[in-house]
């Protein structure tokens, strides 16, 4: 039924693997979009496209004109040219940026390939896919047998003339359609035959594959969603908050201009005496050139400035997490990096964190921490303070670690019980194990927590060496024994359990069964009741601690029953109808009457301070949603495990998508419902998602709920999610580097995103809020001035201030000082943060910058304009010097009108800031002193005399500011503007604290307090990371016998040559990667961000 | 970008531990409490309260005498007068009488007052040209258009100083006569020089380079402003040194005013000679007007003062009154703050609330 676009033939794109990615494919480079030449033309064509730019470009058109310009040109170009400056040398090092990045991304080409041959007998692939879909097992795939055999053989592959018809690129990672013809053949393909981009090849040499998709086609990059560019919510209400602006600007010059018309036609046309109206100029006219010279002056309440600081203080606080040493992580080398620098605000905002588990939650690391048998407790809880030493035992593990000494001294002592649980432990998985030198064991197994308890039992004395199809050799207690392997009841979801029928060397027959203790519990003897007791007991406590428990029985049988039920097996599994449910049926019989033998509980690693990060978080109002690809017993584990779910929760939602049917919940009809329900509860876990489905639930909350939204994850399964979010995050420092180039930030590990929004975006946003409200104060302030003033004037758009005051006042006199306020501002410390992370909520409420807060500021700087006008104007009215002479003239009005803005402002500022620094304390009266010494300079006899049409205000400062009662107006007017600031916010301190109020008012916080970990009596901590086991691959044969003699090829292998498969985790802890976790890897490969980071640091 | 970091190691990349990087910079973090605010503002209300009531004694120790005579005394006849534009060359002279009850001690300021007069107009303030103020002979020659229409007169001539300002120049002058009690009319002697800024004086109004020639040679070419009677350089028939554009006069009145209702210093008494060694004795006065400069095109009004002056200059009660009200307002506010925190305080209250 598919239809067969795609046509491919073999030869031109063969992809050859050896572990390290290396192909012949390669992506186009872009070039970035700038040379020498260009630069200043087309990056002066793209400003000025931006709408802010345009405007200020028009009004200094505007200012050419002479019967409009009610300021000098350079008003306008001083600033505008400083602007366009700053901005082209961003604009220019983004660029360049923007070069290396695509440069490295050849590093990264990854196709959609169908498998040839491999290295591996059976033509066997092993791939993990945690980057795709968040799944830990290893999964195999398989080459078909006629490509397979041509093996390394370039020549061979080459003339391979065959045709595949597949389906056209779509986003569904598990499934592929299509068909390869050959020599007149078909043959079927199938997933189990595709190598998808993104995958991870694990134990495999090398492999041969055909390129199907690439680029933009291939299933990952289907995936990823559209990546469009973020803006923040600030950004938004600025925008909203400048058209609004404009509006109002244009009211005000209105009624300015009607006022000129009524004044025109009274008083004006009385006036032409002395000054005469152009020839055929009348009124109209007259209010209609004022229009637009009320325009260029009041356009400083959208001052261009604005979008530059708005700049600065989000590059700066950008820096301060990339500097931050609390969230770099050593054992990686690691640092926090804000790969985004627009964003920061909106980190203070965050209301839903999206959360990957694998890699992100978790280590993927499971060790074997705990177990139970014959009723008695083995393992200590946190006591690293001493470990068994496992030195008896030649074949142990070095990096396996236990901690309660008591185990061992049963292991020695010959406890019947305790050996038969190992001896299960050994024997009932589907591991297998490749032993290259005497000693040397690897295990290869489907899940970490397989690998797990086959370590712990090797560890312990039953050593698992090798197995064939009918039999699996140990080495118990240093005793070489081989079992025969009679049947392997295989593990898959529904039974939850899994076992085998062994023949001892005596001959003795057993089944060995492991699996959920519920599915255990019901297919015990009766007589085992008192120890299941016991054992449930354990089980609890285990499960309490987050631990993943499993339930381990066995039975001996009896010959002729087990002869008779193994006739029933084989034709059972070789009739065609029915075959699933009559093998069920037969399993669940021999499968009843076990003996209990006890309980392992295996630790499946979360990262550093998860749950810790999580409490709170969830203390700060920030809602947090797991969304995976993994299983939902395995997400609902860890949820418990990280804090995430609780025992006494009862409103937990945890949806699964295990079938395409279920992502009905997604469609349009239901979306509103899943929605609705979702966030009625208090922890939303989102179980085998597709990364598609991960955006589609962030932009459903995103559209739904108005809130914004963080998605963190590590791999490029998340990376639709992370680029769909208001912000993305990337776990960086491990292998997958997909996550971390489409993130927003990126850090090495999940609990600096505490860090990242309790502090840094707390910070972020609050700085951004005070910066805007204070900035917007000080212009309106500055601008009503003008307002007042034009009713004195004859609304003839005279400014009040000297020209140069208000080319400089903006650029120079205010600008430091905000900004010192923007980039070091705390109004508390970061320790506060932590303590009180309610602290944050009054970000995801929108409190500090709003509507309302602007409004609230326009109206104080109303009023502050008021008092800067009348109070000046009244007290030098008909006022003169003590010598008699002048001091009521329109240059010491000026100088007497913006010393009092000065100084409001300079005041205003104080106020705002919480943290007075060394700098900022320098900027703020640096800033006065400027101005005072910039004035004195403007007004002085050598400029004068240098161009007297431009510094036409010489003396004024000389001859005013020596005047006390010049002095005793500028207190007067800075008395008035504070007083009713410090009333309202002692008021409001006093009658309504909000929560900074009183976090400041409370004892300091303390060093952080020991967490006391939560014991839970939940019940079943069953999870097994696997679906779906390997009992046909090791039944059939076909399990890894890798050739003593790396086999020889046409290739020069480069990289690693070893990929063996060795648990080589942290404290043992069983990684199904093969990979040391959170080791520095430089040596081996060099990631590609570390490439980045070397041709960054060269330029 | 460009940063070459040539740390190597294991912990290459690891940010620097500074202060700054790390926002740990020491810092004082004030806060609003009761302890600090309500000290704060009865501080204010105390320093408010004594610096009202010692201006207000200061300014109530200034005299001050303003006669509007627009159309006082017999100078209804030139207002009149001057309602004719025709009749502008016409001279007219007029005569006001006022009397002043206490003695005017120490230096007594005469000012001439307009209302109603826009000097702060953007068109009549930017009609100027302070290049060629200052002297320079390119711009005597060629005013900037800035001063359009009063650059050149009907022969095209350069008109010095151009521009709407001074063209508009205050010119009515004032003779002010002392009646004595039984004795003969004494002429207050007024200082008229010495009434400007120093720096316009000297630096923003100066003749062009004389050169060994005389005032009316530098002038030459140049045409006096069209409203004027007398050209730049025969402003001050009296003192040959106080002409051209450093004349008091004309600086005084290009020092243009802020506000529409205004006035400017016209001269200072001179004390130098019996009765008026301390100040201007009460009794009798009257005035002695050249009406020149019409009112009635702008329904203006025009005014002379004449007032003593203290450090804290005339006689203007706004700002000592202002700062009885603030004072009053601040402890209002005082007040009730105490209330409030006494009342409602819940400043240091627990977190958990």
């Amino acid at each position: 039924k598919q239809t067969c676009d795609f046509h491919i033939h073999l030869t031109p794109y063969i992809m050859f693997f050896q572990s390290l990615y290396y192909s012949i494919y390669t992506n186009a480079i872009k070039t970035s979009k700038y040379n020498f030449f260009t630069f200043l033309p087309l990056n002066l064509f793209e400003q000025f496209q931006r709408i802010a730019n345009a405007y200020f470009l028009f009004l200094l058109v505007l200012q050419v004109i002479p019967a409009i310009s009610s300021l000098s040109w350079f008003t306008t170009v001083v600033p505008l040219v400083l602007v366009l400056t700053v901005t082209a040398a961003k604009d220019a090092t983004d660029d360049i940026v923007s070069a290396i990045c695509n440069l490295c991304m050849i590093f990264f080409p990854r196709a959609d390939l169908l498998l040839l041959s491999s290295s591996e007998p059976l033509n066997l692939v092993y791939i993990e896919t945690a980057e795709l879909d968040g799944e830990t097992n290893l999964k195999v795939r398989q080459a078909l047998p006629v490509t397979g055999d041509l093996g390394d053989d370039i020549e061979k592959l080459a003339d391979f003339n065959g045709e595949v018809r597949c389906e056209p690129p779509n986003n569904r990672l598990d499934r592929f359609t299509g068909t390869l013809t050959y020599a007149g053949q078909k043959y079927p393909l199938d997933n189990e035959k595709i190598l998808l981009r993104g995958c991870t090849l694990r134990n495999t040499e090398w492999c041969f594959g055909l390129v199907l998709f690439g680029g933009p086609e291939t299933k990952l990059m289907q995936n990823c969603g559209k990546s469009t560019f973020k803006r923040t919510s600030i950004d938004r209400l600025m925008n909203v908050l400048v058209l609004c602006i404009f509006g109002f600007l244009a009211i005000m010059c209105t009624i300015l201009a009607i006022g000129n018309f009524f004044w025109e036609m009274n008083e004006g046309s009385q006036f032409t005496v002395f000054l005469p109206r152009q020839e055929g100029k009348d009124a109209k006219f007259s209010a209609f050139l004022t229009f637009w010279s009320y325009v260029i002056i009041l356009n400083t309440v959208v001052p261009i400035s604005l979008y530059v600081s708005v700049e600065i203080i989000r590059l700066g606080n950008s820096f301060y997490i990339d500097w931050d040493r609390k969230m770099y992580f050593a054992r990686n080398d690691t640092p926090a990096e804000a790969r985004t620098t627009t964003l920061n605000e909106e980190l203070g905002q965050i209301k839903y964190v999206f959360s990957d588990k694998t890699g992100t939650l978790t280590q993927n690391i499971m060790t074997f921490n705990k177990c139970s048998i014959n009723g008695k407790s083995y393992g200590k809880k946190h006591s690293f303070l001493y470990t068994v030493d496992f030195s008896f035992n030649p074949l142990a593990d070095p990096r396996f670690m236990f901690h309660d000494h008591a185990l061992v001294e049963a292991v020695k002592l010959e406890n019947p019980e305790v050996h038969a649980f190992f001896r299960l432990l050994a024997l009932c998985h589907t591991v297998m194990a490749e032993e290259k030198t005497e000693g040397e064991l690897l295990y290869q197994a489907q899940s970490p927590d397989e690998g797990a308890l086959v370590t712990a039992a090797r560890n312990f004395g039953f050593v698992f060496r090798s197995r064939t199809p009918e039999s699996v050799s140990i080495m118990e207690m240093g005793q070489q024994r081989s079992y025969e392997l009679l049947a392997i009841l295989d593990f898959n979801n529904v039974r939850k359990r899994m076992s085998v029928i062994v023949r001892s060397p005596e001959g003795k027959l057993s089944l060995y069964c492991k699996g959920a203790d519920t599915i255990i519990y019901e297919r015990l003897h009766q007589s085992c009741s008192k120890l299941m007791d016991v054992t449930t007991e354990h089980l609890n406590e285990f499960a309490g601690e987050g631990l993943r428990t499993l339930a381990l029985a066995y039975k001996d049988l009896d010959e002729d029953y087990f002869s008779q039920w193994k006739q029933r097996h084989h034709e059972a599994s070789t009739t065609l109808d029915d075959r699933e449910d009559k093998l069920d049926q037969l399993y669940e019989e021999i499968e009843k009457d076990l003996l209990l033998l006890g309980a392992t509980a295996i630790e499946d690693k979360l990262q550093d301070g998860v749950p810790h990060t999580i409490e709170q978080l969830s203390k700060a109002d920030v809602k947090i949603w797991v969304l995976t690809g993994d299983k939902q017993e395995t997400a609902e584990n860890i949820g418990y495990s990280c804090n995430l779910l609780r025992e006494e929760m009862n409103e937990v939602f945890i949806i699964s998508g295990n079938s395409p049917e279920d992502a009905y919940a997604l469609e349009h009809s239901m979306e509103l419902e899943f929605l609705r329900t979702a966030c009625m509860c208090k922890a939303v876990i989102c179980c085998r998602v597709t990364p598609l489905q991960k955006a589609q639930v962030v932009e459903l909350v995103k559209k739904y709920k108005q809130a914004v939204t963080l998605a963190i994850g590590d791999g490029a399964n998340d990376v639709s999610m992370i680029k769909a979010a208001h912000i993305g995050v990337g776990i960086s420092g491990q292998e997958g580097m997909q996550a971390v180039l489409s993130s927003d930030y990126s850090f090495a590990q999940f609990r600096f995103l505490q860090r990242l929004l309790l502090v840094h975006g707390r910070w972020s946003y609050l700085r951004m809020c005070k910066f805007l409200r204070y900035f917007f104060y000080k212009n309106f302030t500055f601008t009503f001035v003008h307002f007042w003033y034009a009713f004195f004037c004859g609304f003839s758009a005279q400014t009040v201030y000297d020209e140069w005051f208000i080319t400089l006042y903006n650029l120079m006199y205010t600008a430091l000082p905000v900004l010192g306020m923007s980039l070091f501002d705390q109004d508390v410390n970061d320790l506060w943060s932590f303590q009180h992370p309610q602290l944050y909520m009054p970000g995801q409420l929108n409190l500090y910058f709003s509507k309302k807060a602007f409004f609230k500021c326009a109206l104080h700087s109303c009023y502050s304009s008021l008092v800067i006008f009348f109070i000046p104007y009244l007290a030098m009215n008909d006022t003169v010097r003590d010598d008699g002479k002048d001091v009521a003239d329109y240059q010491s009005f000026a100088l007497l009108t913006q010393t009092c803005l000065m100084f409001a402002v300079s005041i205003q500022l104080g106020f705002e800031m919480a943290y007075w620094t060394a700098v900022n304390t320098f900027f703020i009266l640096g800033s006065l002193a400027m101005y005072f010494a910039v004035t004195f300079t403007m007004y002085s006899n050598g400029m004068f005399l240098m161009l007297p049409s431009a510094f036409p205000f010489i003396g004024t400062a000389r001859n005013s500011l020596n005047q006390p009662n010049i002095w005793l107006t500028i207190l007067l007017t800075s008395i008035l503007c504070v007083l009713p600031v410090v009333t309202y916010r002692f008021l409001m301190i006093q009658l309504c604290p909000t929560i900074n109020d009183r976090a400041k008012a409370a004892p300091p916080p303390l060093p952080r307090r020991a967490r006391i970990r939560r014991t839970s009596s939940r019940r079943s901590g069953y999870a097994f990371s696997h679906a779906q086991g390997y009992g046909d691959l090791v039944t059939s044969g076909r399990f890894l016998r890798r050739p003593a003699v790396s086999r020889s090829s046409g290739f020069a292998h480069t990289g690693r040559t070893t990929t063996g498969f060795s648990p080589m985790g942290r404290s043992a802890g069983y990684s199904p990667t093969g990979r040391p976790q959170n080791v520095k890897v430089n040596d081996v490969e060099v990631t590609s961000l570390q490439m980045y980071r070397t041709m960054d640091h060269t330029l | 970008m460009g940063k070459v970091k040539t740390k190597t190691g294991p912990l290459a990349r690891r940010p620097d531990n500074s202060a700054f990087k790390q926002q740990r910079l020491p810092a004082w973090s004030p806060m609003l409490t009761a302890n600090t605010v309500l000290p704060f503002f009865y501080f204010m209300a105390l320093i408010c309260m004594f610096l009202g009531v010692w201006l207000l004694l200061t300014v109530q120790s200034t005299k001050e005498m303003k006669l509007d005579y627009t159309e006082a005394g017999t100078c209804d006849r030139c207002f009149e007068k001057r309602k004719n534009v025709s009749n502008a060359a016409q001279p007219c002279s007029c005569t006001v009488v006022f009397s002043i009850g206490k003695k005017f001690k120490g230096d007594v300021f005469f000012y001439y007052g307009l209302r109603n007069f826009h000097q702060n107009l953007r068109r009549y303030m930017d009609s100027r040209d302070d290049a060629q103020m200052v002297g320079r002979k390119k711009n005597l020659q060629t005013p900037s258009t800035y001063c359009f229409p009063f650059t050149t007169d009907q022969n095209g001539q350069p008109i010095a100083p151009c521009g709407a300002v001074a063209n508009s120049m205050f010119n009515d002058s004032f003779v002010l006569t002392y009646h004595m009690p039984g004795g003969r009319p004494e002429k207050v002697p007024l200082l008229r020089q010495g009434i400007t800024w120093y720096t316009d004086k000297n630096i923003k109004f100066r003749n062009p380079k004389t050169e060994n020639l005389t005032l009316p040679e530098v002038f030459k070419g140049t045409a006096k402003p069209l409203y004027w009677q007398k050209p730049v350089y025969e402003l001050d028939p009296l003192d040959p040194t106080n002409n051209g554009f450093i004349n008091d006069d004309l600086i005084i009145w290009m020092r243009e005013a802020a506000f529409p209702n205004f006035k400017k210093l016209y001269g200072v008494l001179n004390r130098a000679k019996e009765p008026f060694t301390t100040g201007l004795p009460a009794g009798n006065y009257s005035i002695e007007i050249s009406y020149n400069f019409p009112v009635q095109y702008f329904r203006g009004r025009k005014e002379v003062v004449l007032t003593t002056l203290t450090w804290f200059g005339g006689q203007n009660h706004f700002l000592p009154i202002a700062y009885l009200v603030t004072s009053s307002l601040i402890l209002l506010v005082a007040i009730v703050l105490t209330v409030v925190w006494w009342k409602f305080g819940k400043n240091g209250k627990n977190m958990e609330e």
